[in-house]
Parts: C-alpha cells; sequence; structure tokens
C-alpha cells in the first residue's frame, strides 16, 4: 500500500488516535476510582469518534472503509506512533501519556484549523473544542499526583521519564510531509512543539516534576512498532478476523 | 408518487427524539441542520454533537425510518462538520425540557465554552448555584455530573460545546 503523502498522514492521525482510545479503554472496570474509570471511558470513546473523522477522510482518498481499516490491517501498515502503543502501565502512567497527547492535540489542531485543505480543517475545528476538556481535565490531575503523596509523585514522575521521549516522536514530520507543509495542507509539526514543549514544561514544572533534557525523539519512523502494537491488534482484531463471528462484520 | 411538503418533513423529523435524551427533539437540539427536498426525495443534512456520540447511527436510521414511512422513496442523510455543532444552538423549548428531564442546560457561551467552564451551574431540581462538579465526564460523552449542597441531590448538565 503505497499511499500520498495525504493519506500517510491522515492514517499516522487516525491509528494514534484509535489505539490511544483502544488503550484508555482498557480502564473501563479498572479505574483506581468509580468517577474516574467514567472520565476515562469518555476519553475512549471521544479518541475513538476523532479516529473516525479521520479514517472518513482516508475513505474519501483511497476509497479504503475504516472497518478494514482497523480490523484487517497487520501491524506493519499501522502508522500510529509507539507513544500510544504502550501498554496502559499504571495509572500515574496512562493519565500522563493522556495529558502529554491531550496538549500536543491542542497546540497542532489549533493550527490544523487553518488548513488550506477545507476537510482537514473542519475536522480539527470539530475536534478540539472536545480536546479543551480533555487538556483540563489531565492537567489538573497531573498537577494533583505531582503534588499529592510521595508515591503519587514518584509513579508520575517516572511515568514522565518513561514517556518523554515517546512524545516527542508526535512532532517528527513523516516521509514526504514537507508537500503537506509546502501546500498549507498540514502545518510544520516543528512549529507546533516549541508551543507545546513551552506549555507542557511550565505546567510539569508547576506540578513539581522535573522534565527530562533531551530533546531527541526515541524513535522518528512510524513504520517502526512494538511488540506490544502486535499484542492489541491480536486482541482488538480478534473477532471480526474470525470466522464464527467475522462473517456479520 | 408522494407530493413532499417540506414543511411536513420538518414537522415529522420535529418527532424524532434524541436516543440519549428521549425528551428532546433532533430537530430541537440543532443536530438537524437543513432539508433538501427534489424530484425523487429528501436529503437530511444533520451535524453530531460530540463526534464520538454513539447515538449517531441510531438518529440516522430513525430520520430514515420516519421519512420511508411518509411515502418518500429516496431519503438520505448527510454528515456536516462545519460549522461545528454548538450547544448554543439548544433551542429554548429544549432547554426548559432537559431541565426538567433533570439537565441543567448548557450556558451560552457564544463560541467559547472554556469562558463558563469555572461559573456555577444552577441545580436543575432547586436552581440553587451552591452545586459542585463532581465529575466533568458523566454517563454519555455530553453530560458531566454535579452534586447540589443545597437540595442533596446529585444532577447532570449537558456540557457546553
Amino acid at each position: 500500500m503505497s499511499d500520498s503523502p495525504l493519506a500517510f498522514k491522515l492514517l499516522a492521525l487516525a491509528d494514534d488516535e484509535l489505539i490511544l482510545g483502544h488503550r484508555n479503554s482498557e480502564w473501563t472496570g479498572h479505574a483506581p476510582i468509580l468517577e474516574e474509570d467514567i472520565a476515562f471511558a469518555n476519553i475512549a470513546l471521544d479518541e475513538l469518534g476523532h479516529a473516525q473523522l479521520w479514517y472518513g477522510l482516508y475513505q474519501e482518498l483511497t476509497g479504503v472503509e475504516p472497518d478494514r481499516a482497523v480490523f484487517f490491517r497487520d501491524a506493519d501498515a499501522w502508522r500510529c506512533a509507539q507513544l500510544v502503543e504502550l501498554p496502559k502501565g499504571d495509572w500515574a502512567f496512562s493519565m500522563l501519556r493522556q495529558y502529554l497527547f491531550d496538549a500536543y492535540e491542542n497546540v497542532a489542531l489549533a493550527h490544523r484549523m487553518n488548513s488550506a485543505n477545507a476537510r482537514v480543517a473542519e475536522i480539527a475545528a470539530k475536534i478540539r473544542p472536545e480536546e479543551i476538556y480533555h487538556l483540563r481535565h489531565t492537567s489538573n490531575w497531573v498537577k494533583r499526583l505531582g503534588l499529592g503523596t510521595e508515591e503519587s509523585h514518584r509513579r508520575i514522575q517516572r511515568a514522565l521519564d518513561e514517556l518523554w521521549t515517546y512524545a516527542l516522536q508526535l512532532f517528527v514530520p513523516l516521509e514526504n510531509e514537507h508537500e503537506l507543509i509546502d501546500a498549507k495542507i498540514f502545518p510544520d509539526p516543528r512549529a507546533a512543539q516549541s508551543e507545546w514543549e513551552t506549555q507542557v514544561v511550565a505546567h510539569l514544572s508547576a506540578s513539581g516534576l522535573i522534565v527530562p533534557a533531551t530533546r531527541e525523539p526515541r524513535v522518528t519512523s512510524r513504520t517502526q512498532h512494538t511488540s506490544h502494537l502486535t499484542e492489541l491488534l491480536a486482541d482488538m482484531q480478534a473477532v471480526a478476523r474470525s470466522e464464527e463471528f467475522g462473517v456479520e462484520w | 408518487m408522494v407530493t413532499i411538503v417540506i414543511d411536513d418533513i420538518w414537522r415529522a423529523l420535529g418527532e424524532i427524539t434524541d436516543p440519549e435524551i428521549p425528551v428532546v427533539s433532533l430537530v430541537e437540539m440543532g443536530i438537524v441542520r437543513e432539508v433538501r427536498v427534489d424530484d425523487d426525495g429528501v436529503t437530511v443534512f444533520m451535524t453530531p454533537t460530540f463526534a464520538g456520540c454513539p447515538a449517531l447511527d441510531m438518529m440516522r436510521a430513525a430520520i430514515v425510518e420516519k421519512l420511508r414511512a411518509m411515502g418518500i422513496a429516496r431519503v438520505e442523510v448527510k454528515t456536516l462538520l462545519n460549522p461545528p455543532w454548538s450547544s448554543d444552538w439548544i433551542a429554548e423549548t429544549a432547554r426548559a425540557k432537559l431541565k426538567a428531564f433533570g439537565l441543567a442546560p448548557p450556558p451560552k457561551h457564544g463560541g467559547n465554552a472554556q469562558l463558563f467552564f469555572d461559573e456555577a451551574v444552577a441545580c436543575p431540581y432547586c436552581n440553587s448555584t451552591n452545586t459542585r462538579v463532581t465529575n466533568p465526564f458523566g454517563p454519555t460523552l455530553c453530560r458531566a455530573i454535579y452534586f447540589c449542597r443545597n437540595c442533596q441531590q446529585p444532577f447532570e448538565q449537558f456540557k457546553a460545546l
């Protein structure tokens, strides 16, 4: 499958949202308190809705139906960042990952709302107000955990140490993305990175956390995946692919 | 051959209720944006409230079923994203119904819902603003959970978007 630069980018955006949504859904029934069980389930469903919008536009370009893209694609054809593939970890880990992603989305979507492609612009404008609710929620929790007990602080600092270089992958331009940037269809992700860094470093520091010094992303290619993705897909795709149940899909 | 009258279409659509909030119609909620009638059928344009709302397919199916039952052969439902749905579009009639249903209506925000994030929300039962948010996320994507300190009742708010 050789997608155009735009199709590749849309798939990457959709895959990030979908896999992160799936990871969040794993908290359903397992979150430390009922309110957060509900919150994570909501955030998961929101991300699924956002994935659907990007997959919808991907379908307009390529003809590939969202269900095909999600349930019948092997790991090597996924374009998500490794950040979203990682297992849900402890609750501080999932919360911090969601916070870093929400902060990225808020900045990036504000840029994408000005896309020269009307469909990209309208999807970004649709998603952004919902993401504001996420960011408000996750930034509050990052602060609470960072400044909370010794244990909550230790856990969220550990999550930050592990997730930081994964999060930086979100800002690595994709192969041939420069064509989209030149055509003003997508903003340069590196511009979003400096805004994101300013915001998250300020908030993480105010939350008593030490931000790792490195600015080198751990991974740069969206064709390289962790074994966690393969495991996630095996779980997520099993029913759709099964002969017994998949027929009706 | 049925003669299609646009007012009849709107009236029929006004009878379709929101699957998650059965006291208000899709028209009152601002979800049905436009109706186009041509020689062989009807196209209804609708817009999602929250992008991931799982009731969207039910709404589409309900629109098709309702209009087909009027004898219209071709009914098409299309999704409009631009402009994105705003809770400001909820009609006054629907706001009153939401309140009677126990759902505090969202504040009118004129395009920036964030302005009201810290505003007190009035309890739909006793109107007191001595309330607190217990969860910004609720039983559906569009609702938040509150507690009224005055009448000691939990209640929900339809979120501003």
